[in-house]
């Protein structure tokens, strides 16, 4: 053991969460890349990786309901900690402090920050999103089922919810680089107090038991 | 189909210009397909067979006179019957011979993600090369007419070539030849025109006085054209589309959209990298450190294993079980 690991550390993603979350990045890469070979012609050279058009097009439905799949274990996990609170809309009202790394002016934040549960709504909605159109536009095995327009408007809200959680899973990659010990705690499951008490300060004083003093009014 | 001999316009998934150097100074071709001389008799279904070396599955008779049912990949144009009762109480039997129409602005190929899954001949031709298909079925979203059909055999998309093969080496396409009444013919798109507008004086002057030319102006015109009896209701001949043209979600899927999402992904990204040049990472330092410290000490965990020096592992809601932890 090292001596910066020797430090007092806190959990913060037991390993069952962590092969979770990992799972779910694994299946949306294979997918992204995939469903991006066919979004535009510029990636088209993206199907040599799964083996070529036809492999593209057979694979990325199975790997998209495997993202699926392994989505829904973690969302039922942390469903509760992303529910939206008065302190969150405050949060998102300093946004510009936030991306400037000013936190003293930020409320005390819960074991997830305003911006981490909108992401967390805009994937599960996304996701929901590319399985219902994702079954409409499935032609090998569905799209018998649906009449033309339906296809049409599904190949549409498919592609948009693409779109939309693709940049949103850019944004949540740059978050994990950008604030130190966020990579460490998804990797190896722990942060420093110091973290915890830095970012998510609220969580820190619930698991730490320690006195909460209200210094500032929600 | 795929033949080198013939020149592309249009190239599906493709964003530089395809060869087409040569042009078709001499027009562009057309099949005109007079509904008002078909007798229903399917030879033009057999030569299309026999020609393509295709035979489609033995199915059964759905009640009508269509046989096969529908398009499918073995089978690229039907006949589809229509017993129509006219004002006057009679019975007209409107027979029109289905498939590609061979469209001037082609949502199939406008829909293709596979480069040169699809291409359009500078004659006018539409044809799908299947060597490069898929198999994803967005032509069938495409297109305007409900035409190409994905083959259960080898999950490639086919449809009418309007026989490009034959008109290449300049014959005629397989169904004109076999055609028995002049209901079928083939030519520039400008002649087929002229004999059209004959056929429809003719008709006129026999009392169908909405007869007409079928080349809708929706898909930029068509190199299959129909004259019709009654121009004015194309639905009446199976459900002929009266207005077609590609549909505006396909257009709002396939658009501008397209480049203008994939630049806004790419922003999102580059918007990272430079907040991180610009602003860089959020790290913590010793104050963090020394205060939680402070609060860890004016608090401790409960749960927290005893003893001086030993790690002040937490218990969280997520780790009911900290004692499992190194
Ligand atoms: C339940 C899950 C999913 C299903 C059933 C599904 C199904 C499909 C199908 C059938 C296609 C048409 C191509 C093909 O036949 O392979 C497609 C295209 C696509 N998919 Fe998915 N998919 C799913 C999840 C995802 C996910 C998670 C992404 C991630 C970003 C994604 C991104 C795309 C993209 C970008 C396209 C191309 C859209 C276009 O051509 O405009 N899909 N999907
Ligand atoms: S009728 Fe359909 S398949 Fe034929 S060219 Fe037009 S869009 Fe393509
Ligand atoms: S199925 Fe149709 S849209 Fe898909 S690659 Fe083949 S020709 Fe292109």
């Amino acid at each position: 053991m090292s001596d910066t690991e020797r430090r007092a550390i806190l959990e913060r993603y037991s390993s069952g969460e962590r092969t979770n979350h990992w799972l779910i990045a694994l299946g949306f890469v294979l997918a992204a890349l995939s469903g991006l070979a066919l979004f535009h012609p510029a990636l088209f050279w993206l199907a040599t990786l799964f083996g070529g058009g036809p492999w593209t097009r057979i694979l990325h439905p199975f790997i998209g309901l495997f993202m699926m799949v392994v989505f829904l274990p973690l969302a039922a996990s942390v469903w509760g900690d992303n529910r939206m609170q008065a302190a969150d809309w405050q949060w998102l009202r300093h946004l510009q402090d936030v991306v400037n790394n000013r936190e003293e002016h930020l409320p005390e934040v819960g074991r997830y920050n305003a911006g981490q549960k909108l992401l967390f709504f805009v994937i599960g909605a996304c996701l929901a999103g590319l399985l219902l159109s994702g079954l409409v536009i499935w032609r090998a095995y569905f799209s018998l089922y649906f009449s033309i327009g339906v296809i049409r408007l599904a190949s549409v809200v498919h592609s948009v919810c693409a779109f939309v959680l693709i940049c949103a899973i850019l944004l949540h990659i740059y978050a994990a680089i950008w604030v130190k010990g966020s990579l460490h705690a998804m990797l190896r499951g722990t942060v420093t107090p110091g973290w915890a008490w830095k970012h998510h300060r609220a969580w820190f004083r619930q698991i730490s038991h320690a006195a909460h003093p209200r210094t500032r009014p929600d | 189909m795929a033949l080198q001999s013939l020149d592309i316009v249009r190239r599906s998934a493709t964003t530089t210009a395809p060869p087409g150097v040569r042009e078709a100074y001499t027009g562009t071709v057309a099949k005109l397909i007079d509904t008002t001389k078909c007798i229903g008799c399917k030879a033009c279904q057999v030569a299309c067979m026999e020609w393509n070396d295709l035979r489609d599955e033995i199915g059964s008779n759905v009640g009508v006179y269509d046989n096969p049912g529908d398009l499918s990949g073995e089978s690229w144009t039907v006949m589809r019957f229509t017993e129509y009762e006219n004002p006057k109480g009679d019975l007209e039997w409107l027979i029109r011979k289905d498939g590609c129409m061979h469209c001037a602005d082609p949502g199939c190929l406008k829909a293709c993600p596979a480069p040169g899954a699809i291409v359009q001949y500078s004659n006018g031709i539409v044809d799908f090369h299947e060597e490069n298909c898929i198999g994803c079925g967005y032509c069938i979203t495409g297109c305007p007419f409900d035409i190409p059909r994905i083959s259960k055999r080898d999950h490639k998309a086919y449809k009418c070539t309007l026989c490009s093969d034959r008109v290449a080496v300049g014959l005629e396409p397989a169904c004109i030849k076999a055609c028995p009444t002049g209901a079928l013919v083939f030519g520039t798109k400008e002649d087929m025109q002229q004999h059209a507008a004959e056929r429809v004086e003719d008709l006129k002057s026999r009392g169908f006085e909405r007869a007409g030319l079928y080349d809708p102006p929706g898909v930029g015109g068509t190199h299959v054209m129909y004259v019709l009896h009654h121009a004015d209701q194309p639905q009446l001949y199976a459900g002929l589309a009266a207005d077609p043209h590609i549909s505006s979600l396909v257009g709002l899927w396939k658009g501008a959209s397209k480049p203008i999402a994939l630049a806004a992904m790419a922003f999102t990204a580059l918007a990272g990298f430079f907040h991180f040049v610009r602003v860089g990472r959020n790290e913590i330092d010793e104050r963090d450190e020394a205060a939680a410290r402070q609060a860890l000490e004016a608090a401790p965990p409960h749960n927290a294993p005893p003893g001086p020096g030993a790690p002040p592992i937490l218990n969280s809601p997520h780790n009911p079980n900290p004692d499992k932890r190194p």
